[in-house]
């Protein structure tokens, strides 16, 4: 867009601003990196290189922070271990030579299932009745609108600590308590405030007249919803359902409060990975790279619509 | 598309919905379709959301303990509000609370609204960096609280490195969360770092949204780029800007994650936030009808000062 939109040349920066904001930036995003990179250079450091000093950029890369992730180990005589025969795998004979056997599998698979479970649960829940609610206040005449719809907004601002006593006593009252039913409906309806609200941005944008005509056509109330609001709202639909599912993949408050080991989801769980004299950082630094990939994934597929959803959403009204 | 195919679309739709459900939904009145569309929603608020609130509130005047709950409860009236008011602990846990909402929030948005308005120019790759920069906010705050804890090391940590690096002062001379003047800003520095591009994200919202020929206006007026921008671009932003600082300003305020994971509150009760305060009691020493009249306060709090703040937004966005 130079040549075809000269009209518009006054209000476009010069090539000198832009390359100096461009550095600015890229200095800023280099900085911010760093505990990103370092994070995941440490998932594939040994114990000894990841805790030396000054710390190692160059190092020879080593899968034990992994095999600790994903196993227990317990420590063994060396004439016992001997007396094994030959190690079981690539895990086993790290730990060998740290004179452990493998005891078995660790928690962190099944956390990181239940970490999946609730999140993508609860987004999905959260997305469908946000969109239905948004769009009956968008398109009815609903008593006390305004009031419910800020009644729906302070939801979100209670402490989560406020609410957990009376929910945990709740939750242990009618059986939900460290279930992962219990906690998709705790998200759902911690998410279901912001996606009503985003959401009612965005429909509010579709113009009435198309479900009109889809109405004139023939179409009910019902099917022109349907058939015409929802595909018009998809980005908006997008949008909310990553903000939904960032909350819900990375709230460690209420996990940490009212899960104990069934229900228990990533969160609360890589902070505690412990090995011999210490916090296994390599292990925990494993742990905290594989639990970052699907969030990141997602926010570098769907990041026009991040930004969309901001935009049209919260603030545009 | 010809008219023929369209009419077969609908009359091919209407096959697909059962003959009975069709007339089901079609006798709905769009009333009644409202009340089914929201209904669900406001249930699940009032189950998992108002419920507690209103169960918590109760508590707040009782002397329950969830760990003793066979012993009788017995109703105490506002004596726990009264002792929360004139506990100086407490106080000092809503200072040090105050202390890192403001500086969190100052920092976020002098850094966020600077970051916006670079990636504004649209020099070349902005959408590839603005993705990197936008990375620390999609991550889980206890995680990354806790792997900080690693950096702020003082023997191996690479924030102690790289600070000793550019000062020249020993990595081990200053211990980021042991030291009581540096560990609440230890904080504030993970916070920032995490929460600026949440910020970034609501400012750029905010300048693409001012249109173009405001700007040619101006440049035919003559006026300086400065002028411009404090005349039309900063006025522009300001409602976004400020939208920006409520939602931090109410999450820095309930901060609990990033600040159990890095300090627990400490070192002493330097970083000891409100959140921490309320956590202690509730599940260490499960001081339930206590805790619940402290929730409430802090509720009441953030309520009051978000619904003030809600006012002046609106006024600085109908102006």
């Amino acid at each position: 867009m130079t040549s075809a939109t000269t009209a518009h040349s006054v209000v476009e920066p010069s090539a000198t601003t832009r390359r100096f904001a461009g550095s600015l930036v890229v200095l800023y995003a280099v900085i911010t990196m760093i505990p990103l990179v370092w994070i995941m250079l440490t998932a594939f450091k040994s114990p000894d290189d990841a805790i030396s000093y000054p710390p190692k950029v160059l190092f020879k890369p080593s899968l034990e922070g992994f095999c600790n992730l994903f196993t227990t180990r317990s420590r063994q005589t060396p004439e016992f271990i001997r007396s094994l025969g030959p190690p079981q795998g690539m895990c086993d004979s790290i730990a060998r030579s740290r004179n452990m056997v493998v005891a078995g599998p660790s928690n962190y698979v099944p956390r990181f299932v239940n970490s999946l479970i609730i999140a993508f649960g609860s987004t999905v829940l959260a997305v469908a009745l946000g969109t239905l609610s948004a769009y009956g206040f968008s398109r009815f005449r609903v008593p006390l609108k305004d009031d419910l719809l800020f009644f729906i907004l302070s939801t979100r601002m209670m402490p989560p600590i406020a609410v957990a006593i009376p929910i945990y006593l709740m939750y242990r009252t009618i059986g939900l308590s460290d279930t992962r039913l219990g906690m998709i409906l705790l998200y759902t309806s911690v998410n279901v405030s912001l996606a009503v609200w985003l959401l009612k941005g965005f429909i509010d944008e579709i113009p009435r007249e198309y479900e009109e005509a889809a109405m004139i056509d023939g179409y009910t109330r019902f099917q022109a919803f349907v058939k015409v609001v929802l595909p018009q709202a998809t980005t908006g639909i997008a949008a909310t359902a990553i903000f939904c599912l960032i909350f819900a993949w990375n709230e460690y408050a209420f996990a940490v409060l009212l899960t104990s080991g069934n229900a228990q989801t990533a969160p609360p769980f890589i902070p505690i990975i412990i090995g011999e004299g210490g916090q296994d950082w390599p292990a925990v630094a494993a742990g905290t790279t594989l639990f970052l990939v699907p969030i990141v994934v997602f926010t570098v597929l769907l990041r026009k619509h991040l930004l969309r959803g901001i935009t049209f959403g919260a603030v545009r009204k | 598309m010809n008219e023929l195919s369209a009419s077969s679309r609908i009359t091919y739709r209407a096959v697909m919905v059962r003959p009975g459900m069709a007339r089901r939904i079609r006798g709905l009145s769009d009333r009644t379709l409202a009340w089914l569309f929201i209904t669900p929603t406001i249930v699940l608020l009032l189950a998992i959301n108002i419920f507690p609130l209103l169960w918590t509130i109760y508590l707040s005047f009782t002397n329950y303990r969830a760990n003793r709950a066979n012993v009788p409860t017995i109703w105490l009236g506002a004596d726990w509000y009264q002792s929360i008011l004139t506990d100086p602990d407490i106080w000092a846990a809503m200072q040090v609370t105050a202390h890192f909402v403001i500086w969190t929030v100052v920092i976020e948005t002098v850094l966020g609204f600077g970051l916006a308005y670079l990636i504004d120019k649209k020099f070349r790759g902005h959408g590839m960096w603005t993705t990197i920069i936008l990375l620390p906010m999609m991550l889980s705050p206890a995680v990354v609280g806790n792997f900080w804890t690693f950096l702020y090391q003082p023997q191996i940590g690479l924030f102690n490195y790289v600070v000793a690096f550019f000062t020249g002062r020993a990595a081990s001379s200053f211990q980021m969360l042991g030291d009581v003047t540096l560990s609440p800003w230890a904080i504030v520095i993970v916070d920032a770092w995490m929460w600026t591009p949440y910020v970034m994200l609501i400012c750029l919202a905010g300048l693409r949204s001012i249109p173009d020929y405001i700007y040619e206006a101006a440049e035919v007026d003559r006026a300086s780029k400065w002028r411009q921008f404090w005349s039309i671009t900063l006025p522009m932003a300001l409602p976004f800007i400020m939208l920006a600082v409520l939602f931090r300003g109410i999450e820095n305020f309930k901060m609990f994650d990033m600040v159990n994971l890095l300090t627990g509150g400490g070192p002493g009760s330097t970083t000891e936030v409100a959140s921490i305060t309320l956590k202690r009691a509730a599940f260490e020493s499960w001081r339930t009808g206590y805790s619940s009249a402290f929730a409430i306060i802090l509720f009441v709090t953030v309520f009051g000062l978000a619904n003030i703040y809600v006012k002046a937004l609106n006024k600085v966005k109908s102006r």
